[in-house]
């Protein structure tokens, strides 16, 4: 990092200011802003007065899901704010807010002016979605302990904290570099040529290509780093996110910043599931444990009670 | 391990009972925590599961002499991932239905370690009988060890089998819940082992 210039940080700043404020681009000049509010609402802020007659009249609104402008979502209520500026739309059902809305409003009366129609697209704001999809992947749906895969290796490498934060680190690079190049390999040749029945195969042969990369270029840039994460990286085929994260995101049909967060977020949230139990287990050394139990069957009891404790995060939502 | 010596029975013996993947060798967890919750699951996945071991057996003895040792881990990946497709399309096909609440886990059978175990173990070295017969007792025993799940977890978590009516209550709802099936592989992994332990010392005694 330290090799790092100014211009290299203003180019971040760029893409991540790009990013913010393509998520609240409008497409008339007097509205200043659309957001989804609660499951039900949306929020139209005006840059001026607008009459209440037009406002609150919901047959001026109409709005459709983006992938399917055939099934028209009619507000059940249009109020407005008290100073005029602000209309919230009350839909009848809870919306999909994860897809963006085209929002069609009729000609837009202010102050006895007309202002002309209006169409406009509602959407989050794409930083957050993201962020939702990182920590989803990582504690929410905790691949270990709320979806149940890459178990053995799980249970192989939580003997002792140093192997845990290891064999955590290995796998998150690793994983991050295997779902970039299985989200290139399906968009631009397995999509195109119509051979997503051949998904599983390309990409368990793309992870272990993946790990034998990582494990050539670390061995030789950085000798000392390869020494001490070396021997996790061939435990990485033998882990079941590994091709459990390629196929999800081909499912899913994410585009490369979701597939980066989502790769991101298992790698995270396998790190934390191994350390936990690695300090658990630890503990679990010094206890008196019954000797049929000893070893696995006690491991799998204390994971038991880890999945207890992450069903706690599930139906959280951030955004 | 050289070419073995056993007969096929004790082949597939072993493979049921003294080296059960799940309970014994604590191999392929995933599936055996994720979705044991009805005797059904464990039964389809168990099948998807022989299929592919005894395919992949069968075709690593086949080709066994003209694989090179330095390239043999990719060739069992590809033809795992091979029969992995195949009983894939085929489950989807015919199985929608149960396909769907097994979601991931048939295609992650491809990442499963039994499989690959067992080929770099037995069928690379011993011929094609002999390798189906072991490809056999593996995804038996696998199947064996699903379907005991299922059964314990569904019959004590919603006091049915094969979703038909048999106890008429649920005695523990608990073991049906997902983060039970921790809960309930340890419980038997316990259990497995102290049956060993009074067997043997009855044994000696």
């Amino acid at each position: 990092m330290k090799h790092m210039k100014p211009f290299h940080w203003l180019a971040i700043v760029l893409v991540l200011g790009a990013l913010t404020l393509s998520g609240c681009k409008t497409e008339h000049r007097f509205v200043k802003k659309t957001a989804f509010k609660d499951m039900d609402k949306i929020v139209i802020t005006f840059a001026g007065p607008v009459d209440e007659a037009w406002a609150t009249n919901t047959a001026n609104y109409s709005v459709y899901e983006e992938p399917d402008p055939d099934i028209v979502l009619t507000p059940k209520e249009a109020t407005l704010s008290p100073d005029r500026t602000k209309v919230t739309l009350t839909f009848p059902e809870a919306l999909n807010t994860g897809e963006a809305h085209i929002l069609s409003m009729t000609d837009i009366l202010s102050e006895g002016k007309h202002l002309g129609p209006a169409l406009l697209t509602v959407k989050k704001l794409y930083l957050g979605v993201l962020f939702t999809l990182l920590l989803g992947a990582a504690l929410i749906n905790n691949f270990v302990f709320t979806k149940y895969i890459g178990l053995c290796v799980f249970f192989g490498t939580s003997q002792k904290r140093s192997t845990a934060i290891g064999m955590g680190i290995t796998f998150t690079i690793v994983i991050v570099f295997a779902a970039m190049m299985a989200w290139a390999l399906y968009q631009f040749v397995l999509k195109p040529f119509q051979l997503t029945f051949l998904n599983i195969v390309v990409f368990i042969g793309l992870v272990s290509l993946s790990v034998q990369g990582v494990d050539t270029i670390l061995r030789k840039v950085n000798p000392m780093l390869f020494k001490a994460f070396g021997v996790y990286l061939v435990l990485v085929i033998a882990n079941c996110i590994a091709i459990a994260v390629p196929l999800m995101l081909a499912d899913n049909e994410y585009n490369a910043w979701e597939s980066l967060m989502l790769a991101l977020g298992a790698g995270v949230g396998f790190l934390i599931a191994l350390f936990l139990m690695a300090c658990a287990r630890e503990k679990l050394e010094l206890a008196n444990v019954p000797p049929t139990f000893k070893g696995l069957p006690i491991a799998f009891v204390t994971a038991g009670l880890f999945a207890l404790a992450f069903l706690g995060f599930s139906g959280m939502s951030i955004y | 391990m050289a070419a073995t010596t056993k007969s096929n029975k004790q082949l597939v013996l072993d493979g049921v009972l003294k080296e059960n993947p799940i309970f014994r060798l604590a191999l392929s967890m995933c599936p055996a925590v994720g979705i044991s919750t009805s005797v059904m699951n464990g039964i389809l996945l168990g099948i998807a599961v022989l299929f592919v071991q005894v395919f992949s057996s069968c075709t690593i003895s086949i080709i066994r002499h003209y694989i090179h040792p330095r390239i043999r881990i990719p060739t069992y990946t590809l033809t795992i991932a091979t029969w992995v497709t195949v009983i894939d399309l085929v489950l989807s096909a015919y199985f929608p239905v149960a396909y769907k609440a097994m979601g991931i886990f048939v295609k992650l059978i491809v990442a499963f370690a039994i499989i690959t175990m067992r080929l770099e173990m037995f069928a690379c070295k011993n011929t094609l009988e002999k390798s189906f017969w072991d490809g056999l007792g593996m995804g038996l025993g696998f199947m064996f060890g699903m379907v005991t799940l299922g059964f314990v977890r569904e019959l004590l978590g919603s006091g049915t089998l094969l979703g038909h009516d048999i106890l008429g209550f649920r005695p523990l709802l608990f073991f049906i819940l997902p983060s039970a099936g921790f809960f309930v592989v340890g419980l038997m992994m316990g259990l497995f082992n102290w049956v060993d332990v009074v067997y043997s010392r009855r044994k000696e005694g």
